[in-house]
């Protein structure tokens, strides 16, 4: 999970990496109460989950209360780059800055390890970066027992080439930075700029924070910083449901078990797609080994729920769940929307194999629902279920 | 001969009395697994029956090994529990762990490979995020079905599941000797490359059937790997081409970012490794097939 700036710049705050004051709100009026707060003066920062937002225009200093009310306005609704500004940060002005760095900690999972990286080179794309300038970025294993202590902080900075007067601060913020980064949870944690100003202070000026989901477990806080307003709400509901689901934006509904299945089978869905105009899967959900009726009828109604599909294929591989079970489960799903007055006309497409196939088979056969058709083989399925779709 | 696990392998499951390692001991166990032990320091002394065989409980990992030999260690630890019984399980230094549980913190996982690294890897990490490993006819140390296919002359080792199970279905007339679900989380124990290089070295096995998806840039080392290493026949598959850029695919480790992980550039890299990547698992296992002449 991507955080927001202010999201990033509260944890920072939370574990001493040396931040300016800020808050964020949603209406331009309240731009005026957050500036006279910070004495009269602010910058208007725009909040998206999308780089170059400064050369968009979303960024602008405020010398007045009012000024920041203006500034504001224009912000917010903003579009910068396909995302619209919904929140804007009111920060505190930063005092002259000499230099911009750039830090930040992250999971390097080609050496299975974390890696810090580090540049005097800030205040620009680090990708752009690391391919003009390699040298100016130095990019040091950290050992996930050992940690990061001021000793190998100093490392850091040593490997980067910090001038002198500042490398006992930067090393100082890459400990509270690393303490924000193991605290949190975090995949990565990255300050863009970290600068040095003329008063002789380091501060972070930006930063991104993102998250690892399969924490939630330890971090309850977490899950308030989820942006729900932004999410999909069939993803949204569908989460609710704890279902694994992603929506595309095709045509073709999918149920599966298992994620590398059905990935495998949006891919194979599109193929066949590819001989019935062009039509796409139109969502992932892995219901995962289970595949009780309950379930079933959770993921069928999210899919059928989504205006833009046409046809529904469920792939399903019976392994330690037999395929009698899932063949019930669907019959017995459908039945389940039926109760609850769904009107269920979009074609299912059902690939039974493995576990009790001829079984299961059997049992969708012998339900004989208008809807439901049996193709017993996952290419003949996706096919089947792509010219369905095509000929809505 | 099989890789990692053979019916000499004395199992012990970490988190057996669980509602989900009874159920698959009991699975094991059906599939001839030799399961020696579970580990469970609040039941310790104490047994339990699967159909009539008994499985004593022992307090920890290394009691386990000193009164059984056990050599394999199969863990159904929930998420938050599971940092400490792999650490368990290398501090014991039994030489294989495999590690089930779905939706650990990278935290904790890049933790216990550290630790492992730090030990001088006496203990192998399968997983986590897995279903484990099977050689046909001898052993199963996890949650594939035992019943999908038969001894045979087919590695297989698979980041997903489901597509184990799905490419063992499809060729399970020709069998395995044995299948490794590697899993999908960004950070693994062992990895393609690993596996690659036991099938290479096992007499019982003439072709390799790799199950790669989107994430990471493991496929495209394992491709590195097999020009200068594999000699032996490799089919490919990876799943995910049609994975949108930043989202997470079910496994964790299943996300394209930016224009790295992307399906394309692996099916790319394995190719160029002189791979045959089948376009939907059907494909490529008439690819295998085609190579084994069957």
């Amino acid at each position: 999970m991507d955080l927001f700036e202010y999201q990033a710049r509260d944890l920072f705050a939370k574990h001493g990496v040396p931040v300016l004051a800020g808050e964020v709100i949603d209406t331009p009026e309240a731009a005026r109460e957050a500036t006279e707060r910070l004495g009269g003066k602010s910058v208007v920062k725009a909040q998206v989950k999308v780089g170059g937002r400064g050369k968009a225009g979303g960024v602008k200093l405020a010398a007045t209360p009012d000024e920041a009310v203006a500034r504001a306005t224009d912000i917010l609704g903003m579009d910068i780059k396909g995302h619209t500004v919904h929140k804007v940060m009111i920060a505190e002005l930063s005092p002259e800055i000499e230099a911009e760095y750039y830090v930040s900690y992250l999971l390097d999972r080609t050496n299975r390890t974390f890696l810090a990286m580090a540049s005097v080179q800030g205040g620009m794309d680090i990708e752009e970066v690391a391919e003009k300038t390699p040298e100016a970025l130095a990019k040091v294993p950290v050992n996930a027992v050992d940690g990061v202590d001021i000793e190998k902080a100093r490392e850091i900075v040593a490997q980067a080439k910090f001038p002198a007067e500042v490398a006992e601060g930067v090393a100082e913020a890459m400990v509270t930075l690393w303490k924000t980064f193991v605290a949190e949870d975090a995949l990565l944690v990255e300050v863009n700029p970290l600068v040095k100003t003329k008063d002789g202070r380091i501060l972070a000026l930006d930063g991104k924070v993102s998250l690892d989901e399969n924490a939630e477990f330890r971090q309850p806080d977490h899950e308030a910083l989820e942006d729900k307003a932004a999410a999909n709400p069939l993803e949204a509901a569908a989460k609710a449901k704890n279902l694994n689901y992603v929506k595309l934006d095709g045509e073709v509904g999918i149920i599966g078990n298992g994620a590398g299945l059905v990935m495998s089978t949006l891919d194979v869905v599109a193929y066949a797609g590819e001989n019935h105009g062009g039509v796409k899967p139109a969502n992932f959900l892995d219901i995962g080994g289970g595949a009780s009726a309950q379930v079933m009828a959770n993921g069928l109604e999210i899919i059928l729920g989504d205006a833009d599909v046409k046809s529904v294929f469920v792939n399903v591989f019976g392994g330690i769940t037999a395929c009698d079970e899932v063949a019930n489960g669907i019959i017995q799903a459908l039945a389940l929307l039926a109760e609850k007055g769904e009107e269920v006309t979009k074609p299912l497409v059902v690939r039974l194999d493995g576990n009790n196939a001829e079984l299961g088979r059997k049992i969708l056969s012998d339900a004989n629902h208008p809807l439901v058709q049996r193709v017993d083989t996952m290419d003949g399925a996706a096919d089947k279920a792509a010219e369905l779709a095509a000929a809505k | 001969m099989a890789i990692f696990l053979t019916k000499d392998s004395k199992v012990i499951v970490q988190g057996m009395t669980g509602a989900t390692g009874m159920k698959h001991t009991k699975l094991m166990l059906a599939d001839g697994t030799n399961i020696v032990g579970g580990v469970n320091p609040r039941k310790a002394g104490t047994s339990v029956d699967f159909d009539g065989t008994e499985v004593p409980v022992f307090g920890s990992v290394k009691e386990a090994m000193e009164k059984t030999g056990a050599d394999v260690s199969v863990l159904f630890v929930p998420p938050a529990f599971a940092k400490a019984a792999v650490v368990e399980a290398i501090d014991a230094e039994i030489p294989l762990a495999v590690v089930i549980t779905e939706g650990i913190a990278v935290h904790d996982s890049a933790a216990f490979w550290a630790y492992a690294n730090a030990k001088g890897n006496k203990t192998r990490i399968i997983g986590p995020n897995c279903p484990g490993l099977i050689t046909p006819g001898q052993s199963n140390a996890g949650i594939i079905p035992g019943d999908i296919t038969k001894p045979g002359r087919i590695g297989l080792v698979s980041k997903s599941g489901t597509l184990t199970y799905q490419m063992m279905y499809e060729l399970r007339d020709i069998g395995f000797s044995s299948a490794v679900g590697i899993g999908g989380d960004p950070v693994i124990g062992t990895t393609h490359i690993d596996a690659l290089a036991a099938f290479e070295a096992d007499p019982d096995t003439d072709l390799i059937v790799m199950i790669g998806e989107i994430g990471g840039d493991a496929e495209e080392r394992a491709a590195d790997y097999i020009k200068a290493n594999v000699t032996k026949p490799v089919v490919g598959y990876v799943a995910g081409f049609t994975a949108p850029e930043g989202k997470t695919m079910g496994h964790a480790g299943a996300i394209v970012s930016g224009s790295s992980g992307t399906a394309q550039a692996k099916k790319e890299a394995l190719e160029a490794a002189g791979v045959k990547v089948g376009k939907t698992p059907t494909e490529t296992a008439k690819l295998a097939r085609a190579i084994l002449g069957s």
